[in-house]
C-alpha cells in the first residue's frame, strides 16, 4: 500500500471566505479602451501626471501579448469582458469611520479584520482595501506622529503628488510586462506607505483586499518607500467570494529602500482557489518588486500562497546598493487543480550584494505547483552572494512539483549556491504521529507545517499563527 | 444520548492478571511476502514478556502489525485488546485506548517541535481517558517531571522531532513518550539497541519503573544484558513468523550462551504456550 493511498487526493475544503457582500457599487461597463482609462482618471479626479502614466501604459498594454511560457494552462482571458471600474458606493469623503457604510465595516468584521476603534487589532494598522478601493485605514493618526504615512494610493496621489510622480513605476516600469502595463493603465487603488529617515515603523501595516464583485477585474497597487535609516513591516491578507467564474487579479507592488532601511513584506494569500473540480477562482497575476536602492538596504519577502486557481508571481529585489540584502521565504500549496508559478527574482547590481531564497512547495490533488527563479549577478556585483533552496512535497501520487532554476552570472567572483529536493509525504513519518495517537489529517498538517516551519519564522509574529491555521484548514480532509 | 455518554469516558480498572493482548494464529505479509505465519501470544496484567530471535524472524514485524502499520497486511488470525477487536481499529485509536510502540529507528520529523509533539499525542491519550487535556505551560511542567525518569535535558523540548538525536536520545525519547501516554501495553522493539552501558541502564531503568502490576510490558531484543536489568516473566523465540518455544528468564540465557539453532533444528512442533 503506497502513502497514496493513506493519504488521499484533498478533498472537499469548505472556504470560510466565500460570501458576497450584498453592496451598491459603481460600476462601468465593461471593456477596455482608451476613454475607459481616461474615466478612471477622471473619476479619480487624478492630476495630470496619472493621467499621462495611465495612457502611456495603455499604449504600451497595446502593443504586448499575454505571456505563456509559465506552466499554467488556461483558457485565454477576453479583456473586453472585464468591468476596469467598480467601487462600493459611499460618501465622497471618509473622515472618519463613522462615514464608512456599516455593511463594509461589518464585511471586515466577518473576515477577522475589525475596523471600528474598539475592536482593532492592536498594534497593527491596517488598510482595508474593499473590490480595489480602500474604504478605512485605521491608525492613522498615530503614525502621522511618527511622520508615517499610510493611506490609500487614491488619497497619496492627492495629497503626497510629488512622492508619487517621483516613484510610481520606478521599480516596475509601466511595460515591464503584460499585466503591469494593463495594472498601470487601469489600477484603482491600493496602499501607500511613507517612512521618513530614521524612523522605525511603530507597528505592523497590513492592507487586507476583499474582491466581492463577479465581473470586476481587481487592479490594486501599492507603493512603499523607506528613507534612509527607516524600517518597517507590512503584511497584506487576501480573500474572495465563491464564483463559478474567474475573476482576474492583477497587482503591482513596488518597494523602495534607501540607505541602511529595511522592508519586510509578507503576503498571506487565500483567495478562492475554485472549486474541487476546479471551477471558479481567481486567476492572480501580480508584479511585486523591490529596489534596494540605498547602501547596506534590506528586503525581504515572505508569502504564504494558498489561494487563487493560477498564481503567477515573483516577487524580487532589484539589489543595486553596495551590500544590500535580499530574501525570498515562501510557501505555496496547492490543492484540487489549482496551479501555482511561482518564485522570485534576485537581481545583483551592486558590489557585496547578497540575497537568501527559501521556498517550500506542497503539491496535492491534481495540482501543478511549480517555482521558477531567476539568479542574476551582474557585472559589478563583485563578491555578491545567494543562497537558494527549493523544496517540493507531494501529497498523494496525482499532483506536480517543478523547480525551474535560471542562474545568469556575469562576474567571477559572485557565489551563488542551490539546493532542491522533492519528497513525498513520509508514510513512516505519519504512521509515526498516527502511532501516537494523532489524527492522520492533523498529522498531515503538522508535517507539512514542519516542513514549512523554515518560511513560517519569518512571518510577523501575529501571522505565522494564523498561517500554520491557514495550512491546517486547507488541508482538512487531505486524508482518506 | 444516553446518561452513559454523557458522563466522562474512563477505562475500565485493570486488575493484575487481566488477559489484555491476545493474539491468535496470526498471518501477516508485505506485499507479496508472508513474514507472519500463525503467531500466537497472550499477554496479561503485571507480566513481562522478551520476544527474541534471529534478525528477519517476523518480531518487528509483529509490534507493527499490532500497532496498525499500513504496510502490513493481515491474511488471518486476529488480534484482541481487552477483549476488543483490535485490527478493526484505526493506529491512533490503538494508541489512544493504550497500545503503545517503541520504534527500533524512530523517524526524524524536521520542523516540528518535540514539545508540541509530545503535547498533542499526550493530549490525545488523556482525552480518550476523559482526563483534562493540558495546556502548554501545564504540559511543560508535566514533561519535565517526566523528562527525568529517562534523564533526559529538557533541552530536547526546544528541538524537532527526533532530528540530528543519537541513537540513545531517540530510545530516550521512545521512553520518555511511553512515560506520557501511560499505556497499558507496550510492545518496545529494540529499544536496547544501540545503547552504550549507561544508556542502557537509564532506558532500563525507566521501563521498569513504567512496568506496573495494570500494565503489561512486550521487549523485543537480541541482548541477554537488558534482561539482566528488567526479569521477564516469558521468554519467546521467534522463527520464520512463528513463535518456535516460550520459556522463563533461564530460556534467554540458554539462548544467550547456545545461540537459536538448537531451538530450531527442534522444529516449531514443541511450541509452549504459557
Amino acid at each position: 500500500m503506497s502513502s497514496a493511498a493513506t493519504v488521499e487526493a484533498l478533498n472537499k475544503t469548505p472556504y470560510r471566505y466565500g460570501f458576497v457582500t450584498d453592496i451598491e457599487t459603481e460600476k462601468i461597463s465593461r471593456g477596455l479602451d482608451e476613454s475607459v482609462v481616461r474615466l478612471i482618471s477622471s473619476k479619480k479626479q487624478e492630476p495630470d501626471f496619472m493621467r499621462q502614466f495611465r495612457l502611456k501604459a495603455y499604449a504600451q498594454w497595446q502593443t504586448m501579448a499575454e505571456p505563456d511560457w509559465a506552466a499554467l494552462k488556461y483558457p485565454s482571458i477576453d479583456y473586453q469582458d472585464i468591468v476596469y471600474y467598480s467601487a462600493p458606493r459611499q460618501k465622497e469623503q471618509k473622515a472618519s469611520l463613522e462615514d464608512v457604510d456599516p455593511v463594509l465595516l461589518e464585511t471586515f468584521d466577518k473576515l477577522g479584520i475589525p475596523l471600528s476603534e474598539q475592536k482593532r487589532l492592536s498594534n497593527v494598522a491596517v488598510d482595508a482595501v474593499f473590490d480595489s478601493v480602500s474604504i478605512a485605514t485605521t491608525y492613522k493618526q498615530k503614525l502621522a506622529e511618527h511622520g508615517v504615512v499610510f493611506c490609500s494610493m487614491g488619497e497619496a496621489v492627492k495629497d503626497h503628488p510629488e512622492l508619487v510622480e517621483r516613484y510610481l513605476g520606478s521599480v516596475v516600469p509601466i511595460g515591464d510586462n503584460f499585466f503591469a502595463a494593463l495594472n498601470s493603465a487601469v489600477f484603482s487603488d491600493g496602499s501607500f506607505v511613507y517612512i521618513p529617515k530614521g524612523v522605525q515603523c511603530p507597528m505592523e501595516l497590513s492592507t487586507y483586499f476583499r474582491i466581492n464583485s463577479d465581473d470586476a477585474g481587481q487592479f490594486e497597487r501599492t507603493l512603499i518607500i523607506a528613507e534612509e535609516g527607516a524600517s518597517v513591516s507590512y503584511l497584506e491578507g487576501c480573500t474572495a467570494p465563491m464564483f463559478d467564474t474567474n475573476q482576474l487579479h492583477a497587482a503591482v507592488v513596488e518597494l523602495v529602500a534607501l540607505d541602511d532601511a529595511s522592508i519586510k513584506y509578507s503576503t498571506v494569500q487565500n483567495w478562492y482557489a475554485g472549486d474541487e473540480n476546479g471551477k471558479g477562482g481567481i486567476y492572480n497575476f501580480v508584479t511585486k518588486r523591490g529596489l534596494c536602492k540605498g547602501r547596506r538596504s534590506r528586503i525581504s519577502w515572505t508569502q504564504v500562497e494558498t489561494g487563487s486557481a493560477i498564481t503567477w508571481k515573483y516577487p524580487g529585489c532589484v539589489l543595486r546598493g553596495q551590500d544590500s540584502v535580499g530574501e525570498f521565504y515562501s510557501v505555496a500549496l496547492t490543492n484540487h487543480y489549482q496551479q501555482a508559478d511561482t518564485g522570485t527574482k534576485m537581481v545583483h547590481i551592486g558590489p557585496g550584494s547578497r540575497s537568501t531564497i527559501i521556498s517550500k512547495g506542497i503539491s496535492s490533488g491534481h495540482s501543478v505547483n511549480s517555482y521558477r527563479g531567476l539568479v542574476n549577478m551582474g557585472p559589478q556585483a563583485r563578491g555578491a552572494r545567494n543562497f537558494s533552496q527549493c523544496d517540493s512535497m507531494l501529497i498523494g501520487d496525482q499532483a506536480t512539483a517543478n523547480t525551474h532554476p535560471y542562474i545568469q552570472s556575469r562576474q567571477p567572483e559572485a557565489t551563488v549556491e542551490h539546493e532542491a529536493s522533492t519528497c513525498h509525504i513520509s508514510e513512516d513519518q505519519l504512521f509515526y504521529l498516527q502511532s501516537r495517537g494523532i489524527e492522520p489529517e492533523a498529522a498531515v498538517s503538522m508535517l507539512v507545517s514542519g516542513f514549512c516551519r523554515d518560511v513560517f519564522n519569518q512571518l510577523p509574529m501575529e501571522f505565522a499563527a494564523e498561517a500554520d491555521k491557514l495550512l491546517a484548514l486547507k488541508l482538512e480532509g487531505s486524508v482518506g | 444520548m444516553t446518561s452513559t455518554e454523557t458522563t466522562p469516558f474512563r477505562e475500565a480498572p485493570i486488575q493484575p492478571g487481566d488477559l489484555l493482548l491476545s493474539i491468535e494464529n496470526l498471518h501477516a505479509c508485505v506485499e507479496e511476502n508472508e513474514i507472519l505465519r500463525g503467531v500466537s501470544l497472550q499477554i496479561r496484567a503485571g507480566e513481562i514478556h522478551a520476544l527474541m530471535g534471529r534478525n528477519g524472524s517476523g518480531k518487528s514485524t509483529l509490534s507493527k502489525v499490532v500497532a496498525g502499520h499500513p504496510a502490513y497486511t493481515v491474511t488471518a488470525g486476529s488480534i484482541h485488546y481487552r477483549g476488543q477487536d483490535l485490527l478493526g481499529l484505526a493506529p491512533e485509536d490503538r494508541a489512544r485506548s493504550g497500545v503503545f510502540l517503541g520504534f527500533q529507528y524512530p523517524v526524524e520529523i524536521p520542523g516540528v517541535s518535540n514539545l508540541e509533539f509530545l503535547r498533542v499525542s499526550c493530549n490525545a491519550r488523556r482525552q480518550h481517558r476523559g482526563q483534562e487535556e493540558l495546556d502548554t505551560f501545564a504540559f511543560e511542567d508535566h514533561v519535565r517531571e517526566t523528562m527525568a525518569i529517562v534523564q533526559m535535558d529538557p533541552a530536547f523540548l526546544e528541538r524537532s522531532v527526533n532530528e540530528g538525536f543519537s541513537g540513545g536520545e531517540k530510545k530516550r525519547n521512545e521512553v520518555l513518550q511511553m512515560a506520557l501516554l501511560e499505556p497499558l501495553v507496550a510492545i518496545l522493539d529494540e529499544t536496547d539497541s544501540g545503547l552504550d552501558i549507561d544508556a542502557l541502564r537509564i532506558v532500563a531503568n525507566g521501563v521498569k519503573k513504567l512496568a506496573l502490576p495494570t500494565t503489561a510490558t512486550l521487549l523485543i531484543t537480541h541482548y541477554q544484558r537488558l534482561l539482566d536489568a528488567i526479569t521477564p516473566d516469558f521468554v519467546h523465540v521467534m522463527a520464520a513468523g512463528r513463535i518456535l518455544r516460550t520459556g522463563d528468564k533461564d530460556l534467554a540465557m540458554a539462548l544467550e550462551q547456545r545461540g537459536y539453532d538448537w531451538i530450531e533444528e527442534a522444529d516449531g512442533s514443541d511450541t509452549l504456550q504459557p
